[in-house]
């Protein structure tokens, strides 16, 4: 995985990933809560509700719900500061509870 | 490198044969025209509407006169808007063949198609006989655009472009990146590298046009395909298009139909001025490659994560993959594999070195992948400007 700026509170997987899976970060591992698609996101802080999520350093808008270290940051837990994100599947990406 | 010296002193790095439809009932005929031509030389483009307008007359006639074109034909129906006469007098004085053909008067459908094909078999060994002149990077002028982002557009291909659009500035070559409805949440950033503080503000003031027209329209420039592609928001993928613009300063701000004056990094502001008038100001990726090739763009840089297919009328596209899943799958359709960075299979230099190599290429008439490919899209809507202001190109316009 690849965190982009120090301030991060995201990575980017370069390769898919699977849950359970420990993965490398800089010279630390985490453990993946959830599957991680290619240069899809992962929380590598935990993120407050109303949280800005930090990718770049820069932020690209705020937590929808608690995130866990480990977890998908996706549509599902991230929404724009600017527009809402359009969603052709909108039941499918919404309401994705996190694992117990 | 050698391409094909022009009377306005541009030179094209093709010598295409372009039949323009001046609206819709002329389109037919147009492509039936081509058709027999297509992988000679001769390429379709046209405007689509019935109404007049001012931005799609500008801009066909910069296609038709862009250095890229040798010749052209227009196919008119007889009772559109479109000006015809001016747009033929346009490409006259310019030195090109023309010849206008108009439905209404040439007797229908049939008798035009064989008149039009008549005037590309006798034009075309002509353009295939003119000789080419030496050519030097520095008189390129390179266009950008993203399409089928991903999250890997940010991190492999479009910072390939940035560094490739840095080796070409620094060469007195002109580069031009768009999507200011994409670099929402950069436009401080953006302002900071204007050549003066007034550019700035017009930078950052189009930017933020951008912002209002598309909260107007309720849907920023965000396909579901981006998401499923692990982008989450505008402003995460502004984050990744911004990389695209390289890191030299901006000298000017166009817009489409400006001609960028002098070598160097120019933003295109594309989207419409005044009121939100005709939808959406990019209906699609092409739509954005007919604006930079209205401001004499030459070739264009094409990022693509999810993985576009699209090629273009008139000006070349390179299409570089930033996902290595994508090249995978669809590696006919890619020019350069950037994603084999996240692979450990190359450093962004080796593919920045790879790409510059591929723009010189095809600059000497290699063709891209989208070319031999057939390719040759073309879309044209419906727009509205007002001309640029007195500090968006603070050494002065481009003498006409």
């Amino acid at each position: 995985m690849l965190r982009l700026a120090p301030a991060d509170n995201v990575a980017v997987a370069t390769a898919a990933l699977a849950a359970g899976q420990s993965a490398r970060l800089d010279d630390t591992r985490l453990t993946l809560l959830d599957p991680i698609p290619l240069g899809h996101k992962v929380a590598v802080a935990a993120i407050a509700r109303g949280e800005k999520v930090l990718k770049c350093g820069c932020p690209i808008g705020s937590a929808t719900r608690e995130i866990r270290v480990g977890q998908h940051v996706h549509v599902h837990n991230l929404k724009s500061d600017y527009f809402a994100t359009f969603t052709r599947q909108q039941p499918a990406v919404v309401a994705k509870e996190p694992p117990t | 490198m050698k391409g094909y010296r022009r009377q306005d002193g541009r030179t094209g790095i093709r010598n295409y044969l372009v039949v323009a439809y001046l609206v819709e009932c002329a389109h037919h005929a147009a492509r039936e025209i081509v058709l027999p031509y297509r992988d000679r030389g001769a390429h379709l483009i046209g405007f689509a509407g019935c109404y007049p307008n001012a931005y799609a007359e500008r801009v066909m006639k910069r296609l038709a006169t862009h250095p890229n074109v040798g010749a052209v034909l227009l196919v008119s129906l007889g009772c559109e808007s479109f000006n015809r006469r001016d747009l033929a007098e346009t490409v006259r004085r310019s030195g090109r063949p023309v010849r206008t053909l108009v439905l209404q008067e040439d007797g229908g459908s049939r008798a035009t198609v064989a008149a039009g094909r008549a005037w590309v078999e006798e034009t075309l060994p002509k353009l295939h006989a003119m000789s080419r002149s030496d050519m030097q990077p520095g008189d390129l002028v390179v266009g950008t655009i993203c399409g089928g982002s991903d999250a890997t557009s940010g991190l492999t291909a479009n910072p390939a472009i940035g560094k490739t659009f840095d080796w070409l500035v620094d060469r007195r070559a002109t580069a031009i990146f768009e999507e200011t409805n994409e670099l929402l949440g950069c436009e401080r950033h953006l302002a900071a590298r204007a050549i003066t503080p007034e550019l700035g503000e017009e930078l950052a003031a189009a930017v933020l046009k951008a912002e209002r027209y598309h909260r107007v329209l309720g849907h920023g420039s965000f396909a579901w395909g981006n998401a499923e592609g692990g982008l989450t928001t505008q402003e995460e993928k502004s984050l990744g298009a911004y990389a695209k613009s390289g890191s030299r300063q901006v000298s000017g701000l166009l817009k489409p139909g400006d001609l960028p004056p002098r070598g160097g990094l120019y933003l295109l502001d594309v989207v419409p001025d005044g009121e939100v008038r005709f939808g959406f100001p990019n209906i699609c990726d092409n739509a954005e490659a007919a604006d930079l090739m209205a401001c004499g763009a030459h070739m264009i840089l094409f990022s693509t994560g999810c993985g576009s297919v699209v090629g273009s009328a008139v000006a070349p596209v390179v299409k570089v993959c930033a996902n290595p899943e994508t090249y995978r799958r669809m590696a006919e359709d890619m020019d350069v594999d950037a994603g084999r960075i996240l692979e450990d299979r190359g450093t962004l230099d080796e593919v920045t070195g790879e790409l510059i190599d591929r723009v010189l290429r095809t600059a000497d008439g290699e063709p891209t992948a989208s070319e031999s490919l057939g390719h040759q899209e073309f879309i044209l809507p419906y727009k509205s400007f007002e001309p640029i202001g007195p500090s968006c190109l603070p050494g002065g316009p481009a003498r006409e």
